[in-house]
């Protein structure tokens, strides 16, 4: 690379250029992964233009039009592309508006389950002793509950509601967190560059933060991907059981539940929130397993 | 080995303590007042409130209330329901049986395709079914299983008419549990056309059930096996000309099976949680079921009880499995 090049870009960025290129690389080697981060990318802009691309409001009500099956069912017109909910309203439209909800919960979760579990994984692992004996036992009691019971139970306690239920699925996903990153502290706090920056004087902060963590990096994202399928799938199960997002909103595992008794008679109000809870999971998952191809050698698919 | 055991075991004794203190304090953490809670939406006069304010010990202070509470545990006794006025152990003996015989087929669906799918995928590495396999397992990875099982209920229930839509038998049939397995006590009382109700209403639940299990285990059987296929002793198999299959079903498999049993033994917590799912769908009468109408009939006492019960299986699961691999792995014990 000639110095030409790299002079539009800021100090260091030839390293991260190059990074950046090996990561696509083995990322886009991987054909599965390319094609979940294309439906991803679509799921994105769907819930970003849902007012502009929905042709319907999310709850507007067509009383002449109650399970009126998809356009290509006998019965069905193009007015209603994948037909109506047993109180009429477009379910075209509301699949839209909850691919909001769905990435929304993914986003927060993670989010939260992530700095919960850095915060708490970083102590561990750094400090040892009582506070790694303390943190990791709640860790390992979190994770002796079935997720969705336990799930279940904190929504009990805080009361039903999508935020709630964002909170609970946090919790609960959070110890894979903490573990990672304290099993990569524990790992790297005694190599050399550690040892280095703490002779030149770096605080525990310092050390925790800039130091060790940038170099967790790697199976913190790969496992962040997974926690955000995990999280659209609990909290569509909980929105299923009622206990999550509460109807009228669009969440997909609520739409659900209340097509249930339609079953029988009108299979579309069930197939397709179904659908797209299973291909938002399956997209991210397929970008997960891109991911730890791309990110972590020692994991790398043989 | 006892060493080991034992070290197990003493390492689940915090765990368990914090389980009680889960399901303690459960109660104590709900909106409102736990007794007006717990008497569910009747309420109460003031008179019994003082009475069962008494009963519960909630006048005592919180250690004491937690101490007796443990006491409680320890000798079995886990409350009465408040919706059906019976025990909570009493409950749970006979809906465990239920969710612990869809489990199990469940398992046994989820391995008898599992395991050999992903022999078979490892030994045609990159080959379409390997591929096609894969891209099947990471499908029914993402599953929304309680989409899944409606799906399966319009497909196999409503469109073709092969199977009933809920419940574990047909009305008409009723005998004595023995075994608390419908399939396996409806042989014993040598009744065919129960044994084919039975099986018929187990079929897709346990399909559902198995879903996220078979998925995982022929994942992990295929990358054990592509592991272990490399190693050398199996490249002194294949060069002493032992015939493919020994070496594949004997030198290869014996190893890779390791890890898949842990995989197994670790998906007990997902069935769990699974079949709180499964069975809301299908009417399972199981505990999973049980919990979930129990929250919305805010029988907390059923709630309490059944998540201490649930995380001691879990417990005493995961162990088993621990100890199971120690003596698969003798180099585990030594770590």
């Amino acid at each position: 690379m000639t110095q030409t090049e790299i002079a539009p870009m800021a100090a260091g960025s030839p390293d991260r250029l190059t990074g950046l290129k090996t990561f696509w690389h083995y990322f886009s080697v991987n054909r599965g992964a390319v094609i979940g981060l294309f439906v991803f990318i679509l799921l994105v802009l769907a819930a970003l233009f849902a007012p502009l691309l929905a042709p319907y409001a999310p709850d507007i009500q067509d009383k002449t039009a109650f399970l009126r099956p998809p356009a290509w069912q006998e019965g069905g017109s193009t007015q209603y592309l994948l037909g109506t909910d047993p109180v009429g309203r477009d379910i075209l439209s509301r699949l839209l508006y909850g691919a909001r909800f769905s990435l929304l919960i993914g986003a927060v979760v993670v989010t939260l389950a992530l700095t919960g579990g850095i915060t708490l994984g970083l102590l561990a692992g750094y400090f040892r002793g009582w506070v790694d004996v303390a943190i990791m036992r709640v860790m390992d009691l979190i994770l002796a509950f079935p997720s969705l019971l336990l799930a279940l139970v904190l929504v009990t306690i805080l009361g039903p509601g999508l935020f709630n239920a964002m909170l609970a699925i946090a919790l609960v996903l959070q110890p894979h967190f903490a573990r990672l990153v304290r099993a990569a502290v524990m790992a790297e706090k005694s190599r050399e560059y550690v040892v280095a920056a703490k002779v030149a004087g770096a605080g525990h902060l310092r050390l925790m933060l800039a130091t060790i963590l940038p170099n967790c990096l790697a199976p913190l994202i790969v496992q962040g991907t997974l926690s955000f399928s995990n999280a659209i799938l609990e909290a569509a199960a909980l929105g299923f059981l009622g206990l999550g997002a509460q109807p009228p909103t669009p969440e997909w595992g609520t739409m659900l539940a209340s097509a249930r008794e339609f079953i029988l008679r009108a299979w579309w109000v069930v197939t397709f929130p179904g659908l797209a809870i299973l291909i938002t999971v399956l997209a991210i998952n397929l970008i997960g397993d891109g991911l730890r191809d791309a990110l972590d050698p020692k994991l790398r698919r043989s | 080995m006892l060493r080991y055991l034992l070290n197990k075991i003493a390492l689940l004794i915090p765990t368990l303590v914090g389980i009680t203190i889960c399901a303690f304090a459960f109660v104590r953490l709900l909106p409102g007042d736990p007794i007006l809670a717990m008497a569910g939406e009747h309420g109460v006069t003031p008179a019994r409130y003082e009475e069962l304010k008494q009963q519960f010990g909630y006048n005592l202070p919180i250690w004491e209330q937690y101490a007796r509470y443990v006491g409680e545990v320890a000798t079995g006794d886990f409350g009465v329901s408040i919706s059906s006025k019976r025990p909570v152990l009493e409950e749970f003996k006979t809906l465990f049986p239920a969710t612990l015989e869809l489990s199990f087929f469940a398992m046994i669906f989820a391995m008898v395709i599992g395991i050999p799918a992903g022999i078979f995928a490892a030994v045609k590495r990159g080959s379409w079914f390997d591929q096609s396999l894969m891209g099947t397992a990471l499908v029914g990875y993402s599953m929304p299983i309680f989409w899944w099982g409606l799906l399966l209920i319009i497909f196999f229930s409503g469109y073709l008419g092969w199977t009933p839509v809920s419940g574990r038998i047909g009305l008409q049939f009723f005998f004595k549990p023995i075994t608390g397995f419908m399939t396996i006590d409806s042989l014993l009382h040598g009744k065919w056309d129960a044994f084919r109700s039975a099986l018929s209403h187990l079929v897709l639940p346990a399909i559902v059930l198995g879903t996220i299990p078979l998925a995982v285990i022929a994942r992990q059987t295929r990358s054990a096996m592509l592991e272990v296929l490399g190693e050398d002793y199996v490249r002194t198999a294949r060069a002493k000309g032992l015939s493919a299959g020994r070496v594949i079903g004997v030198h290869a498999l014996r190893n890779a099976l390791i890890p898949v049993v842990t995989t197994i033994g670790l998906q007990v917590g997902t069935l769990l949680a699974g079949a709180i799912l499964t069975e809301t769908i299908f009417a399972w009468p199981g505990i999973g079921k049980w919990m979930v109408d129990s929250i919305f009939k805010r029988d907390y006492v059923v709630v309490q009880s059944g998540l201490l019960l649930i995380a001691l299986i879990v417990m005493a699961v995961n162990l088993i499995v621990d100890v199971l691999y120690a003596v698969i792995n003798p180099r585990i014990r030594a770590a």
